[in-house]
């Protein structure tokens, strides 16, 4: 039977109708048609739906949309300001830390949440904070720069 | 010209700001009005015969609005897009290809059956419930086990499971070299099957204007008019003008997006019968079991030297798996993408390459980044390894000494190719510099002391890029023409878009072909539209793959470009009341030579849109050119790459301590934006080489169907690369841009070099890909290992 779950989404308060099985992700892009989250794997492993719920980075495609019930939910879509590339987006951008795009949100999302949790990470913390989010254009190279790029900026 | 923006400079990328705000808009993005969902059914069986299947359960769940089988979709088959042919001139065994399965079913995943509803999950319920009986038959998955006598047959036609027995070289000069020789290296070698995995899975939408008669395919495509003229021409019987495909954002190809799928077939045959739009997502575990392979070889080789080091004549004999079915461009890659690339970077006098196809029991075989050229490089740089180890002779020593130097260019190979331009010793000296070479014997002592084995090893690569010269492909086989477009319409007030059929899925293309636009037309980027994937815009090209969009598809960007200012100059001489033969055009300006005259090109343009004061009865209005490129010659990058390894004895783990990169792409639009796609590449390459591998049972179950299973390179695999552009470039000498390609010589290099240097590290002459701990642990501890057993 469909239910119903609000949440704050990007800031301003959404709700909508889903079955139980809905997942996060699929309420992101299916009913609120935010479609920057995207989908890459069916066992929650390659990380491009990640977003951040509650200030913390979540697979979207592991919990369930009634999970979200009440909380507040952040996606790419809500991270620029103003029309302004969020400082992490920025780092992106400059150090070519993105090809096809695909893996971009999900990596973005989790580096910005990697940046709270450690101001100054080493190489060694970026990839090893990464390992649950997949790329396969970019060798990882360019994204690990991006990172620390980023976090000197956010700082 | 604008500083900073042209030909050359390190532009920041225009795609990444709707790719880096959730803007972009791939396929599973798009809905269309009164939205249909597939899901489709596929075979839990290698082999098996359909019995029946009954749908009138799934007929009557909530939602459901249609069941379609192989009996339904009585339509075309897939075409294979490449005739080979066996040595004894017969062509090669090409068994149908239906899109959804016609009583039998040949690979875990095949198609049985479509099932449509409403939403989605309404289809997944409904493909659930569908009752399928069939009759399992026996399976063949091994690419050697297949030709053995007894083996299980997947076509009747092809016997033995060989689709061709093909040869290419001198046989005769190479048995001849061969008796003469003062040693031969040899070699046997399985080049691992690899599952692609471009992030964003397959996805395709059929749908139907029941006003016009017109079907619109959005699918996640390279290249959607070769898709327009395979399923129009071959597979739906749809002519062009009532065919639209539409590829727009595509998240990653690597080869995987080249082919026409049975789902691009099924959605818009669907549509057309519903009169809804039909859309259809792969769900990984799906992309697993039907996006096409790569690689997939069992390869035995002889390299014959003489007392020097010399090489003297190389002989090859390979199995290729093709997978159950021909793939759209499945059939050149073991044969003219790989053999045609066995001299390498060497004057090797005399080769022979004998190439048979196998069918089994798997998804199809096609072309992965690289497509043959790493499975002939992996060959040729581990044998050439094996054969310096047998020599006592240093790798780079023996390289060295066999390279084709720059003097001898062009430089016919006994393998069919005439490379142009290169020089190899300069990206070995290069690339040997940034990893210090001399200093490894230190560095592996300091390794023992520690208790680790180190080991240094390199690969030469060469690759043939910018496919293809359309004569030279066609009478090899190649059943289409391999040329690229470009249209370049100048609006009135100068801003321009330019139409291409190169397509990008991550290659930035709307940087750089803007770039070249900016830089020859002077003016600023920002004024540049780049427009690609979608064939009701664009004129007929035939995508990107092979690392030739800017080779072939910047090379037409450039012959319109000339055209554009060939007529503004026409316009520009009137308006200047001078002979056009005296009329320059530099950075944005059309001037008279030895006068203050001149002309900016908006105005130029503008004129050619409002022709008041115009030269009419010679010169049509409007400024819009068009251009095809059909290149003389392929290109050929070329490199070295050296890896440094460190192996854990008590583990088997590697770490890979270093890996440089020094590469000859010619001429470089944007070093940014080439550096990205070798760290790509490379990281493709070292998947294959440490991690990755496509495993079935012996029944044909793929154990590999999942992320939890299949080992993709993750950022804590990887090290940093250092990649450098050689210092002593050599451009191409037959396109107008002097560029090569580079988007796969990453994969095509890496895999070689990183095994040479666990080979060296362990002191064995080979080991098989993806070197896993275990493998490496046994190799290790031989002793130990065998002791256990």
């Amino acid at each position: 039977m469909p239910t119903t779950v609000s949440m704050t989404v990007n800031g301003k308060k959404v709700s909508g109708s889903v079955e139980p099985r809905t997942l996060l992700v699929q309420f992101i892009r299916e009913t609120l048609g935010l479609t920057g989250t995207h989908v890459g794997c069916d066992t929650s492993q390659c990380g491009t739906c990640v977003v951040h719920v509650d200030g913390k980075s979540v697979k979207s495609c592991t919990m369930l949309a009634v999970q979200a019930e009440g909380s507040d939910v952040l996606t790419i879509e809500g991270l620029a300001k103003d029309g302004k590339l969020h400082p992490m987006q920025e780092a992106f951008r400059e150090h070519h830390g993105l090809q096809c795009g695909f893996c971009t949100p999900g990596m973005v999302m989790s580096a910005v949440d990697l940046v709270k949790n450690n101001k100054n990470p080493s190489e060694h913390e970026i990839r090893d904070w990464l390992e649950g989010n997949l790329c396969r254009c970019t060798g990882y190279h360019n994204i690990v720069k991006a990172i620390a790029a980023g976090a000197k900026a956010m700082a | 010209m604008p500083e900073g923006t042209g030909i050359g400079a390190s532009v920041r990328r225009r795609e990444d700001g709707r790719f880096l705000t959730g803007s972009g808009t791939y396929t599973d993005d798009i809905n269309r009005p009164g939205q249909t969902h597939a899901i489709m059914v596929r075979s839990p069986h290698a082999h098996a015969k359909i019995k029946k299947i009954d749908r009138a359960k799934t007929l009557k769940m909530p939602g459901v609005l249609a069941v379609y089988t192989g009996e339904d979709m009585k339509v075309g088959g897939l075409p294979c897009g490449w005739l080979v042919k066996n040595q004894d001139g017969s062509p090669m065994v090409e068994p149908p290809h239906p899109a959804l399965a016609q009583d039998f079913v040949r690979h875990v995943g095949d198609i049985v059956a479509v099932v449509i509803a409403e939403t989605k999950q309404q289809a997944r319920d409904g493909a659930d419930a569908l009752g399928v009986d069939y009759g399992v038959l026996p399976a063949v998955v091994d690419t050697r086990a297949a030709v053995k006598p007894g083996a299980p047959q997947v076509w009747e036609q092809a016997k033995g499971n060989i689709c061709y027995d093909w040869g290419l070289g001198d046989k005769a000069a190479v048995d001849a070299a061969f008796a003469k020789a003062h040693k031969v290296a040899k070699i046997d070698l399985v080049n691992n099957r690899l599952i692609p995995n471009a992030m964003e899975p397959r996805a395709a939408i059929g749908d139907f204007d029941r006003a016009t008669g017109e079907h619109t395919l959005y699918t996640t495509s390279q290249n959607p008019h070769v898709i327009r003229l395979l399923m129009g021409a071959f597979v739906l019987s749809i002519p062009e003008a009532k065919l639209r495909v539409v590829a727009p954002d595509v998240g990653g190809g690597f080869g995987s997006k080249i082919y026409h799928y049975a789902e691009e077939a099924i959605v818009t045959w669907a549509a057309a019968q519903l009169k809804k739009p039909v859309k259809w997502t792969a769900e990984r575990s799906e992309s697993f079991m039907s996006d096409a392979h790569g690689r997939d070889h069992a390869t035995h080789a002889e390299l014959a030297l003489d007392k020097d080091g010399k090489f003297l004549a190389l002989k090859v004999e390979t199995l290729a798996n093709m997978g159950a079915y021909l793939s759209t461009f499945s059939t050149c890659v073991p044969t003219y993408l790989y053999a045609t690339l066995l001299a390498g970077v060497y004057t090797t006098p005399a080769i022979f390459a004998n190439v048979k196809a196998v069918f089994t029991n798997t998804v199809p075989v096609d072309a992965y980044r690289g497509a043959g050229r790493p499975e002939a490089t992996f060959l040729l740089e581990r044998v050439v390894d094996v054969a310096a180890r047998e020599m006592k002779m240093d790798p780079a020593e023996i390289r060295r000494k066999n390279f084709i130097q720059p003097s001898q260019f062009p430089y016919q190979t006994p393998v069919a190719l005439q490379y142009d331009t290169g020089n190899y010793g300069a990206t070995l000296d290069m690339a040997m510099k940034m990893a210090d070479y001399k200093g490894f014997a230190a560095r592996k002592d300091a390794s023992a002391k520690k208790g680790k084995l180190r080991g240094i090893g390199m690969a030469c690569y060469i690759e043939a890029c910018g496919i293809a010269p359309s004569a030279v492909v066609g009478s090899l086989g190649a059943r289409a023409g391999l040329y690229e477009c470009a249209n370049v319409r100048v609006h009135p007030t100068g801003s321009v878009s330019v139409f291409t059929g190169s397509h990008a899925h991550g290659q930035g293309h709307e940087t750089t072909f803007a770039q070249v636009v900016a830089d020859k037309l002077g003016i600023p980027i920002e004024q540049v539209d780049i427009v690609h994937g979608d064939t009701g815009k664009i004129p007929f090209g035939m995508g990107t793959y092979g690392s030739r969009s800017i080779a072939v598809g910047g090379a037409a960007l450039v012959k319109a470009l000339d055209k554009i200012v060939a007529k503004g100059k026409k316009i520009a001489a009137h308006l200047m009341e001078a002979s056009e033969k005296d009329v320059e055009f530099k950075d944005g300006k059309f001037t008279v030579a030895g006068t203050d005259k001149s002309k900016a090109f908006g105005e130029v343009a503008l004129t050619a849109y409002v022709p008041h004061n115009y030269p009419i009865t010679e010169l049509e209005p409007g400024l819009e050119e068009q251009a095809f490129y059909d290149p003389l010659n392929f290109t050929y990058p070329s490199g070295c790459y050296i890896a440094e390894v460190e192996v854990d004895k008590e583990t088997g783990s590697i770490e890979i301590a270093r890996f440089v990169a020094s590469d000859d792409f010619g001429k470089i639009i944007n070093p940014m934006i080439v550096e990205g796609q070798v760290h790509g590449g490379v990281a493709q390459g070292l998947g294959q080489a440490l991690l990755e591998n496509c495993v079935y049972d012996k029944d044909g179950q793929l154990l590999t169907g999942s992320y939890n299973d299949y080992c993709m390179p993750r950022a804590d695999d990887l090290p940093s690369f250092e990649v450098q552009h050689t210092d002593k470039p050599t451009p191409c000498t037959h396109n107008p841009l002097g560029v090569k390609g580079c988007g796969e010589a990453g994969a095509i290099g890496a895999p070689a070099a990183f095994m040479n240097a666990v080979c060296n590290a362990l002191g064995v002459a080979h080991l098989d890909m993806p070197a896993t701990s275990e493998k490496v642990w046994r190799a290790a501890n031989a002793h130990m290992a065998r002791a256990a057993e």
